[in-house]
């Protein structure tokens, strides 16, 4: 797994995840491997794993089963989508459409090209 | 749980470690850095009992590793940067050391090398130095001991053996046990890292969780360095700096850079 320079290990973990559940791979109510699977699948600390599985938790997207792991929540993957579409209106359409404006692009012509 | 009390050593009159305390707890997996020359491979060879200080003290579970007692060198595993191994197959070797090792997992051992593709009836003697290097890993986690020393285990290792290493630990890891990597090589194990240790002659420098690092420090690649950066170099998509982290978000720890900043505030 190649981890991009700024996040840290564990929030890209998250991505990872989400993106496993949103894809289908992992489905909802359904269980997902452990801490320590997780960490030797990825090579990372399972310490570290810790934390992105209590996000994950927090936010409702995944659910401990006492003495039996983790399960995909139900209606994952909606808060899942929600989530990923606040961050991008938020953080990703500002630069989008600040460079849209610098090079004179207008309304029609993204239209067309999206 | 390891307890350094002001330990001191020299090699007659080159002094390596002077008055270091620090302690290692169990459950996490610590990356050792400094300088060359500093003594991280000296205070490997002290907690193991394989050299003795005259000033300070060790203690591993409360016992000082100088006494070299079966029941405590049972619990811990050295793997030194340049292992050569003896002049016989790996099988033999690993059937000989695992007799003093009460926890040693056949299977594991036999897995492990399957991953690292090693043929274990080759002799030491025969093979390369990476190739010796993931047998005598493979054998270290096998052992699974208590406490395991790892001295530059990534070198030597080419690219996807440094993946499958990563991947050996990070599952051998558990809450019990102690695992302390000594490396230069900082990238091959930062994700492995739960707590990072910078020692430097006369002091530890930094011996603080992963966590706390970022909580405490922001990691930046920008155009213009922060005016209230602790730390710039030059980079790669701008400047590289460290600042004080006020707003509670997270970065990427830049092990590299940290250990530059550590070392020009000493």
């Amino acid at each position: 797994m190649e981890y991009n320079e700024h996040k840290p290990i564990y929030l890209q973990n998250v991505d990872l995840m989400q993106e496993k559940i949103v894809r289908g791979e992992w489905p909802e109510e359904e269980r997902i491997p452990s801490i320590r699977e997780m960490g030797a699948m990825v090579g990372v600390n399972p310490n570290t794993i810790v934390r992105s599985y209590q996000l994950l938790e927090s936010q409702d997207i995944i659910y401990n089963k006492r003495g039996m792991g983790y399960y995909v929540k139900d209606g994952a993957v909606a808060r899942i989508k929600e989530n990923i579409k606040k961050e991008f209106i938020n953080n990703e359409l500002p630069l989008f459409k600040a460079k849209a404006e610098m090079l004179g692009i207008s309304k029609d012509e993204l239209t067309k090209l999206l | 749980m390891i307890e350094i009390k002001n330990l001191s050593f020299a090699y007659s009159n080159v002094k390596v470690l002077d008055n270091i305390s620090t302690t290692f707890e169990q459950g996490r997996i610590y990356g050792l850095l400094g300088a060359n020359g500093v003594g991280k491979s000296t205070m490997f060879k002290l907690l193991c009992g394989l050299l003795t200080s005259k000033e300070g003290t060790i203690e591993i579970d409360g016992v000082s590793p100088a006494g070299r007692k079966p029941g405590f060198l049972s619990k811990i595993f050295y793997v030194p940067e340049d292992f050569e191994g003896p002049d016989m197959s790996i099988e033999n070797y690993a059937a000989g050391v695992s007799q003093f090792y009460p926890n040693y997992d056949a299977a594991l051992f036999a897995r492990l090398l399957g991953e690292f593709e090693i043929d274990v009836t080759r002799k030491f003697t025969s093979l390369s130095l990476g190739q010796r290097k993931r047998a005598i890993l493979a054998l270290a986690l096998a052992l699974r001991t208590d406490y395991l020393f790892l001295d530059e285990p990534t070198n030597g290792l080419d690219i996807p053996s440094k993946a499958e290493f990563r991947r050996m630990v990070a599952a051998a890891m558990d809450e019990n046990r102690t695992i302390i990597i000594s490396t230069h090589q900082v990238r091959d194990v930062e994700n492995l890292l739960d707590h990072i240790m910078i020692l430097d002659k006369q002091a530890v420098l930094l011996d603080k969780s992963v966590s706390d690092i970022q909580k405490e420090y922001l990691f930046e690649v920008s155009a213009a360095a922060p005016a209230d950066a602790l730390y710039v170099e030059p980079g790669l998509g701008g400047c590289c700096s460290i600042s004080r982290n006020t707003t509670g978000e997270e970065s990427r720890i830049n092990i590299e850079l940290l250990f530059n900043y550590i070392n020009s505030i000493k």
